[in-house]
């Protein structure tokens, strides 16, 4: 249990914002940053854990956002189960491209390349595709009722992504201490190792695919809650891919908060950046690529390596009190 | 005489026109120590890795245990407790020592404490105890090819290959390594070992096969191998053997 007690300390803490800034700038800015902490979450179980670089989570989202939308609009689903849907399809299409790519052999910047083209395709398939609402894109009704998934205030579409952003940490954590999350961080650190010892390396990355898939597209069927509008750019957009790895590569790669804590600080940056130079389109992810290079480079491990690497260097200067 | 564990029979590999393993046959009998020597690109980690299912051999089989086992991929080989180390250790570099042996415990433990327990366990074994919650990029070399040697042990093999365990070691760390070698045989384990340090090869193996530009050129025990005068030639060149019995009786 005592795995867990740092998270049930961050969701409680988080779970306080509406009540100590009601506003909806607040509010907002904090549902994006939670977003983009949970489609980040996926793809560090793949890219943090496992090692495969995914440059195509935007294809778990869009297909996340879309099923949600579109079992609802098209069919008359309910919001709810539209949203466990949309999160099952989204963890196929993961098992699919996972299967291909990895049955292929696919590595390093092979496999980064081949998602980017498959979330790219559906990018444009969705944007010529009736049901997807072609070019025009797709409204979900307005229903402001809780059966419907629908709020009048920011509020419970806080709580209910914090609640998502908590669930993934937990998984996370869990996975952490499992045969599965040893083998999924053994395969990264040596495949052929990991081989020799008994680990089938192609079964645990599809199974690791599939399941980041599904945490990311359960960030692109809230997505479509919350907006109520998609379109081809926005849910199968690279936007999606680029932050859900900006996230977890600033706030600590392979790490089980550090999604959240890049998610913050990229969010952050970004608002400041539109504060100081008004709204100068794409200034933002000049800001975010310049972090991206000085983490690289000065801070591998990201703001929680760096927190690490702080504790043990005071640690190791700071002499422990009670032998003074 | 014993069973053969192991029977590697007539396999050739090519690469384009490179045979790098040219109809060699081998066996190695049940809880004993099998050495394969040879001179450097005589082809022994290329056949180490056709055994354990790394490379799929042009022609001839791989028989374990009395199943034809040709061409299985390394993850199931090891499920039926074959282990091989690496040449080039292939440690997981930013895990712990603990938790890299872990990874092969696992095998047969699915609760991650069982895993870390029975790591602890192994590293024991081979003399690691004290290393353990150390990351697998700060150990010497030595450490590292314990480490080698305790991953493959964690998976609780039938079959151990030791890809050259001893190679990059000193003369001290050899005699420590030796009868840690020997303890893993006194317990059933079956080892084929490629081996470069003859001393050791001398003490610890009951059979001797001679690999030479891809073919089994010699075998037998250590002692009658050393004399043997294709061995000498194979590793010294053509006629090295009847300059050296001139040299002997001059």
């Amino acid at each position: 249990m005592r795995a867990f007690a740092p998270i049930a300390a961050v969701v409680a803490l988080l779970a306080l914002v509406p009540l100590i800034a009601p506003s909806n700038a607040v509010l907002n800015f904090m549902v994006a940053t939670l977003l983009i902490a949970l489609v980040g979450q996926g793809w560090n179980l793949l890219g943090g854990y496992g090692g495969q670089y995914s440059f195509g989570q935007a294809a778990f989202f869009g297909t996340g956002a879309y099923a949600t939308a579109i079992l609802q609009v098209q069919y008359g689903v309910n919001a709810w189960l539209g949203f466990l849907l949309g999160i099952a399809a989204g963890a196929a299409i993961g098992a699919v491209i996972g299967a291909l790519t990895f049955r292929a052999g696919l590595k390093g910047s092979y496999f980064a390349l081949v998602t980017l083209a498959f979330a790219e395709v559906l990018r444009i398939l969705a944007s010529v595709a009736p049901i997807t609402g072609a070019g025009v894109g797709i409204l979900i009704k307005l229903d402001l009722r809780p059966e419907a998934f629908q709020f009048q205030s920011r509020a419970p579409f806080y709580w209910i992504i914090l609640a998502f952003v908590g669930a993934s940490l937990v998984l996370i954590r869990i996975i952490e201490n499992s045969r599965f999350g040893a083998y999924l961080v053994a395969l990264r650190e040596n495949e052929d190792a990991a081989k020799a010892l008994g680990v089938d390396t192609t079964r645990v990355k599809i199974a690791a695919m599939t399941l980041s898939a599904a945490i990311t597209a359960a960030g692109g069927c809230f997505y479509a809650q919350y907006f109520l509008f998609l379109d081809a750019a926005i849910a199968y957009g690279p936007w999606v891919s680029v932050e859900a790895l900006l996230a977890p590569i600033i706030g600590g790669i392979g790490t089980v908060f550090g999604p959240l804590l890049g998610a913050l600080v990229v969010k952050t940056l970004g608002e400041l950046t539109k504060l100081v130079t008004g709204s100068a389109p794409g200034l933002d992810l000049v800001i975010y690529g310049g972090v991206l290079v000085a983490v690289v480079a000065f801070a591998p491990g990201g703001i929680a390596g760096l927190l690490s690497t702080i504790r043990a260097l005071v640690r190791r200067f700071v002499p422990e009190r009670r032998h003074g | 005489m014993a069973d053969a564990l192991l029977h590697v029979d007539n396999v050739s590999i090519r690469f384009g026109g490179l045979l790098a393993v040219n109809g060699a046959s081998f066996t190695a009998e049940a809880g004993r120590i099998t050495a394969l020597i040879g001179p450097n690109g005589a082809g022994k980690t290329t056949l180490f890795s056709i055994i354990s299912g790394f490379l799929r051999p042009t022609e001839g089989h791989i028989v374990y245990d009395g199943v034809d086992i040709t061409g299985e991929p390394p993850h199931r080989l090891a499920r039926r407790a074959i282990a091989r180390t690496f040449q080039i250790v292939q440690p997981f570099a930013q895990l712990t020592v603990r938790e890299n042996i872990a990874v092969g415990a696992h095998l047969a433990r699915p609760a991650r404490a069982d895993a870390l327990a029975a790591a602890g366990d192994v590293a024991r074994a081979v003399g690691l105890d004290e290393r353990l919650d150390q990351p697998a990029y700060a150990l010497t070399v030595a450490g590292r090819k314990r480490l080698e040697l305790a991953r493959a042990l964690a998976i609780e093999p039938r079959l151990l290959l030791l890809d050259e365990v001893l190679a990059g070691l000193n003369p001290s760390e050899v005699r420590d390594m030796v009868p840690v070698i020997r303890a893993i045989s006194e317990r059933g384990v079956t080892i084929v070992m490629i081996e470069h340090v003859m001393q050791a090869v001398m003490s610890l193996a009951e059979q001797v096969f001679v690999l030479s530009e891809g073919r089994v050129i010699a075998e037998g025990a250590p002692r009658a191998i050393v004399g043997d005068p294709r061995v000498v030639e194979a590793y010294l060149g053509h006629g090295a053997a009847s300059r050296m019995a001139g040299a002997g009786h001059g």
